[in-house]
């Protein structure tokens, strides 16, 4: 008993050293020296201010920029407090949150997509996603913003659309995964295309 | 989902190819004789206990000794933590609730967290006290494995099982720590953070303000993934971009779930030289996986029925992946979300990648099923391992019972207090949790944690007691803490720990001081397809029946209503 008790403590103190200080310390040495933009978490700097990562929402709100999918986090699009939405699948509240979602949509979108209905709308857009800060939309949820945003920014469809199709993030190596649109790089190419 | 079928599949192919020479690895590790300098230099500094070969009481009484006096370190670091240094961000003390649950739930390898890790734990408890645990909890489960199997093969001489510091030392230094190594670098190439700076702050493109929280997360998710553990750095787990980032390192995280847990199928066959009979185990454990895959992909890919009756185009095309999206990130979709749901919960892992709760009734009722069953398909790193040897000896004691013969496992009599010992262990878990869930519903203080209406918020409980107490740590995360559901989910975190890992060793134990008995004609064969099915049948029949009423309170009915 004694010697367990002895052993335990001794092998405490050695796991907590190397196990929770140096190996987190030399992976963050190697990460910092040869990685350094993935390990401070993809930020991305414009003019010298950083304006975000290219993993996280932010919450577009204005008519001008695409927007991303819904979140669950209080404040919304929170990345220093993830959470899921939890609604399960026969929830009330998840049935009125959809159709809320969708209404909002077909009033923002529907003067630039004369005759759209709920039947076009991909559900990415009307449910939250499982982080609540999903940097990506589904192909389908851009194309059908980009009417809009042609239109407010006095640009031609085909220019939003081009932007679109460069900003997909395909199938990773050509299989894994599903694709995604990057609404960050997308908005931030629409800047810099509109202040060209 | 042809393309999503084809994704399953290489992910089962991989892991195949993987466990395979990881396993003759492992073997090599708990059998080679004289250990290198820095082991034998460890061992002395830890003293006397770590000199002996230990029977089961003796190497039983080392991990529970050890378990608890780490608990008592990690509970303090929790509590302190608002005191200490490594907290960029300024974090306050772990309410003492969250804290003694979380501290039961890491050193168990269960990681439930009634917490959000990225806005209550400090960046020195992230790495110095939760992280630890995963390596080290792990580390305990593959040690007592590797004793209970010595046991097993053991011819004579002795019932010694080895010595616990010996298999704690060469299950972190040569399986877990070279592994997480790897797998960290390629998680933070793909955009996991991993620097002591505190959270980013960022100026949105419409001029908010945004603090992104980070820290040293690559590490940390290496090991998450590799031991079984599950519990992440951020409250969504691997659905957040900077635990996951990218298909591959979604592919990667996937693979670690399950690549030691298979392979120690394949190390457990080379010690105990039957390796015909390790492979009906491993096919056993396969077809059970891909069962589960089969039932999560298509019901989430059909979707819920309120989406379905929403209106709202749920139809994969080339342009969206449609279905359950709920709680389910674009980059991963539904195939990648189901056999993540899958795998975390055959293992004891517990990580996701989307939230369960949001799942369909069938969808989430493959998770569920899954950990009832005791997470032994082939279960957590260690644990799940000797909790398939309690439904082995079941099948031998079955079919001996059939053929009239004193049951034979391996070269050793089945006898009366071996059959106790795994009647038990198969047992015990699956009853406690189906009297917690009865008193956390029939009692206000019980119920006053439940988030979704209904049918689903009976499954939210049920899921919540049978995830901590077989040490997986997934949730219908909409279940809330409470100090009711906290001191519960402590007691069934020790416990699902405890009981099952020290029947394991008893029966070790006792199987070490047997004779062997050489195979006859008489002898039933335990290495063939016949066996694999009376296997499978076991487990459905104790387990699996024990789920059943429960189920049909919970999934059943609310798949039935909509």
């Amino acid at each position: 008993m004694l010697r367990a008790l002895l052993a335990s403590i001794v092998g405490i103190v050695v796991f907590t050293v190397v196990l929770g200080f140096g190996y987190p310390a030399l992976m963050t040495g190697v990460a910092q020296l040869t990685m350094s933009h993935q390990a401070d978490g993809s930020l991305i700097e414009r003019n010298g201010t950083i304006v975000g990562s290219s993993l996280a929402a932010q919450g577009f709100t204005s008519p001008k920029y695409f927007r991303e999918r819904p979140t669950a986090t209080s404040p919304p699009y929170n990345p220093s407090f993830t959470t899921f939405s939890n609604l399960g699948p026969t929830n009330p509240a998840l049935a009125k949150l959809v159709k809320q979602n969708a209404d909002a949509i077909l009033k923002l979108e529907g003067p630039y997509n004369p005759g759209l209905t709920i039947h076009q709308i991909p559900v990415d857009a009307v449910v939250p996603s499982g982080s609540g800060i999903d940097p990506e939309i589904s192909i389908a949820y851009a194309n059908l913003q980009a009417r809009r945003i042609a239109a407010v920014r006095h640009l031609p469809l085909a220019t939003v659309q081009d932007l679109i199709k460069q900003h997909t993030v395909g199938r990773q190596l050509g299989f894994f995964g599903e694709p995604g649109v990057n609404v960050l790089n997308l908005n931030l190419a629409l800047d810099k295309e509109h202040s060209s | 989902m042809g393309q999503g079928i084809g994704q399953i599949l290489v992910y089962a192919a991989i892991l195949l190819a993987l466990s395979y020479p990881l396993g003759i690895w492992m073997a090599r590790v708990y059998t080679r004789e004289r250990g290198d300098v820095v082991e034998r230099g460890f061992l002395r500094l830890l003293g006397r206990d770590a000199q002996s070969d230990q029977d089961w009481k003796q190497y039983g009484l080392s991990v529970v000794i050890f378990t608890i006096l780490f608990s008592v370190f990690l509970y303090g670091l929790l509590r302190l933590q608002g005191h200490l240094f490594l907290n960029p961000d300024h974090l306050p003390a772990v309410p003492w609730t969250v804290a003694l649950n979380t501290t039961a739930s890491f050193v168990t390898n269960t990681n439930w967290q009634y917490y959000a890790g990225e806005a209550t734990m400090s960046y020195l408890s992230q790495m110095a006290g939760l992280a630890v645990q995963q390596f080290v909890s792990a580390g305990v489960g593959l040690a007592v494995v590797a004793a209970v199997i010595r046991g097993i093969a053991r011819r004579g001489g002795g019932v010694g099982l080895g010595n616990f510091w010996r298999d704690l030392y060469r299950s972190i230094v040569y399986i877990l720590l070279p592994l997480s190594l790897v797998l960290a670098v390629i998680l933070i190439s793909q955009g996991v953070p991993q620097t002591f700076h505190g959270h980013a702050t960022a100026t949105t493109l419409q001029g908010a303000h945004q603090a992104i929280a980070r820290g040293p997360v690559g590490s940390m998710i290496a090991i998450k993934q590799l031991g079984t553990n599950g519990g992440g750095f951020y409250d969504s787990n691997s659905a957040v971009p900077f635990e996951n980032p990218t298909p591959v390192s979604n592919f990667f995280e996937m693979l670690a779930i399950l690549l030691i847990p298979f392979a120690q199928i394949v190390m457990f066959g080379r010690l105990v030289l039957a390796r015909r009979h390790a492979w009906v185990l491993y096919a056993v454990c396969f077809a059970i996986f891909s069962l589960g895959v089969s039932v999560a992909y298509p019901a989430e890919q059909h979707g819920s029925a309120v989406l379905r009756q929403s209106g709202v185009n749920i139809t994969h095309s080339a342009s969206q992946v449609g279905g359950n999206m709920t709680d389910k990130e674009v980059r991963f979709g539904i195939a990648n979300t189901s056999l993540w749901a899958t795998a975390t919960t055959d293992v004891s892992n517990g990580s996701v990648a989307g939230g369960h709760d949001a799942f369909t009734p069938a969808g989430g009722a493959v998770p569920l099923i899954n950990m009832f069953l005791g997470e032994v398909e082939p279960g957590g790193v260690g644990s799940g391992l000797y909790g398939l040897f309690f439904y082995v000896l079941i099948a031998v004691f079955v079919a001996g019972l059939m053929v009239g013969r004193t049951p034979e496992w391996l070269g050793k009599k089945i006898e009366a207090r071996e059959m106790k010992l795994a009647a038990v262990g198969a047992l015990a878990v699956p009853t406690m949790v189906l009297i917690m869930t009865a008193a956390a519903i029939v009692t206000p203080a019980g119920l006053a944690s439940i988030f979704n209406p209904g049918a689903h918020g009976f499954t939210e409980t049920l899921y919540a007691y049978t995830s901590q107490s077989n040490n997986n740590g997934s949730a219908f995360a909409g279940y809330a803490a409470t100090t009711f559901s906290t001191t519960l989910g402590t007691v069934a975190l020790y416990f699902g720990r405890f009981f099952p890992l020290l029947a394991g060793l008893a029966i070790g134990g006792s199987l070490a001081a047997k004779k062997v008995v050489p195979a006859s004609a008489g002898t039933f064969r335990t290495d063939g397809a016949t066996f694999g099915i009376l296997l499978l049948g076991v487990i459905a029949l104790t387990a699996g029946l024990m789920i059943l009423p429960a189920l049909t309170l919970g999934p059943i009915v609310e798949g039935l209503m909509h």
